[in-house]
């Protein structure tokens, strides 16, 4: 077989790869089918790995062979990973395949077969930026996920200022190597740049705010990859990271209008600084709180219940007790779904998946909008660790910083109850009129022992 | 300016807004799935990895080209392995039942 017929061959194996990777998409567009995707992106993947292999190019096959077995121990593990631990494995998994692209990049810069162009050298460069940037970035989230740091927006003045300055000292850099690539010393330096960039990127950016941060680090790593597939005229890279990227861009765009703010804001804005004037006002408002006996008779009493989970319920790891309690107001007869907000919990879609794992039907599992008109026929909502979705606030008080942000109207419901471990603020630090509404219970406790103690005395009801 | 990165441009381009359609199609609650789906396909840049530490130019490249290889066969094994589980867990009240 001659090698330019062996090429073609390659080729179509890419073609073939790229047409089940769009598919893959596609079968996602239904969860009946879904799982049909993950075929035909594994399909996908195996076929283009296994022509790479055939790439007479590749003459060495130990290393290859070595960092294969390495690469599936290391992604076995932190593909079985608890659903709990979900978002901070996703925040890993764009820092290792935005380090791989950055490498990739830098390897082709000192391979050195033929001098670069001003051309290449660009291309080159924003490369490498990106995945530099992204790399330290995602591992900056990751490490806020799994609370190896803090989850608080970690400020100082003229944070915004250092930051800019960073990016755009990486930037200088490579326009300076692209007007000279002879100057090679400067490369590393421009690299160290945007990993330092990365860092400084993701510090300030609170825990709330970690949806639309994930989304987007998932828009630059695909970037990345197809900015890669430029450099190296590979169109399978090409395609993969556009999709990559656009999908981490249509998320970051979900989340932001979720929240109400542009990227901007959520990038530079550090959230939570805000709330020192606020406080002042609360402090004659009354609160009522009930026992587990109590919120258990009123759950009985109901016809419908919407459940609204958040962060907390993830944190408390309560969606297992969470499904107790559904079944056995379902057995006793009541309408029980549960209303999930884009932004609630740590990335997009945290909650589902957390309820999906206790076994609740995903038909129950309702959206913002859909919900949101049935709240006045609600008998009781019930809110387990979420706060800053249901806040009132958003509404109508337009001091408040999250003012115009699109919220579940708890408030409407017959009866609130709100499972909290105390009145301290939410994440965001910002105080929530719900709890001091007339028809709102506050449930003092964890979340996990609360509902178990809510799921005893209904069994032991009968 | 090389006709390779014009016929790159046409390529991102169009892939683009098919990502964009059919992500737009994608329900709220398949969120979580999608991105490590997309995280697995994007993981495909272990073929340019598997090129660069099997060419055997320099030292440097081929541990750049190697520790790359890890880094995405990582993510494109434990990418899909996740999405397989997260899917799984997905039932209808309908499917539960019968």
């Amino acid at each position: 077989m001659s090698a330019l017929a062996l090429q073609q061959y390659l080729d179509f194996a890419y073609i073939a790869a790229v047409v089940l990777f769009i598919l893959s998409l596609k079968f996602l567009s239904s969860p009946a089918r879904a799982r049909w995707g993950v075929l035909a992106g594994e399909i996908g993947a195996a076929l283009a790995v296994s022509a790479t292999l055939f790439n007479p190019e590749v003459v060495q096959y130990r290393w290859i062979l070595i960092t294969l077995i390495i690469g599936a121990g290391v992604g076995i593990p932190l593909g079985l990973v608890q659903m709990t631990a979900v978002p901070q494995r996703t925040a890993l998994s764009h820092a290792f395949g935005a380090l791989s692209a950055a490498i990739i990049g830098i390897a082709e810069y000192y391979v050195g077969t033929a001098p670069v162009t001003r051309f290449e050298m660009g291309e080159i460069a924003l490369e490498v930026i990106i995945g530099s940037l992204t790399f330290t970035g995602s591992l900056i989230a990751a490490g806020k996920l799994q609370e190896l740091l803090p989850q608080r927006p970690i400020v100082y003045r003229g944070q915004n200022i250092v930051s800019l300055s960073a990016l755009a000292g990486a930037l200088g850099l490579a326009v300076a190597l692209v007007v000279n690539p002879a100057h090679t010393l400067l490369f590393p330096i421009m690299v160290i740049v945007a990993l330092i960039f990365g860092v400084l990127l993701v510090t300030p950016i609170g825990g709330a705010d970690m949806p639309t941060v994930i989304s987007l680090l998932n828009s630059y790593a695909g970037f990345s990859a197809a900015l890669l597939g430029f450099v190296l005229n590979s169109k399978v890279l090409v395609v993969a990271g556009a999709l990559d990227g656009s999908s981490g861009f249509v998320l970051s765009v979900i989340m932001c209008k979720a929240m109400n703010r542009s990227f901007a804001n959520v990038m530079f804005g550090a959230f939570g600084q805000v709330q020192v004037s606020a406080a002042a006002a609360k402090e004659d408002r009354v609160v009522r709180s009930a026992t587990p006996e109590e919120a258990s008779a009123i759950l009985e009493a109901a016809s419908s219940v919407v459940i609204v989970p958040g962060y907390g319920m993830a944190v408390a790891q309560a969606q297992h007790k969470v499904r107790e309690l559904y079944d056995i107001l379902t057995k006793k007869g009541v309408d029980v779904r549960f209303a999930i907000h884009p932004v609630a919990g740590r990335m997009p879609g945290h909650m589902n998946v957390l309820l999906a794992e206790a076994d609740i039907p995903y038909d129950r599992l309702i959206e913002m909008d859909e919900i949101n008109g049935d709240f006045p026929q609600t008998d009781v909502a019930l809110v387990i660790g979420a706060n800053d979705v249901t806040n009132p606030a958003a509404r109508n008080d337009a001091s408040s910083p999250i003012y115009g942000m699109p919220i579940l109207d708890v408030d409407k419901a017959h009866t609130v109850m709100v499972i909290k471990r105390g009145m301290s603020p939410g994440f965001a630090g910002i105080d929530n009129p719900l709890y001091y509404l007339n028809n709102t219970l506050m449930l003092f406790g964890d979340a996990k022992q609360f509902v178990g103690a809510i799921v005893r005395e209904l069994s032991a009801g009968h | 300016m090389p006709t390779d990165f014009i016929s790159n441009l046409y390529v991102f381009i169009l892939a683009g807004f098919v990502g964009f359609e059919l992500i737009k199609r994608v329900s709220p609650l398949l969120h979580t799935p999608l991105m490590a789906l997309t995280n697995a396909l994007d993981a495909i840049v272990v073929v340019a990895a598997i090129i660069i530490a099997g060419r055997h130019e320099t030292r440097l490249t081929t541990v750049l080209g190697a520790v790359a290889v890890a880094a995405s066969f990582s993510n494109m094994v434990g990418g899909f392995l996740i999405t397989d589980r997260m899917l799984r867990m997905f039932k209808s009240g309908r499917s539960k039942q019968s």
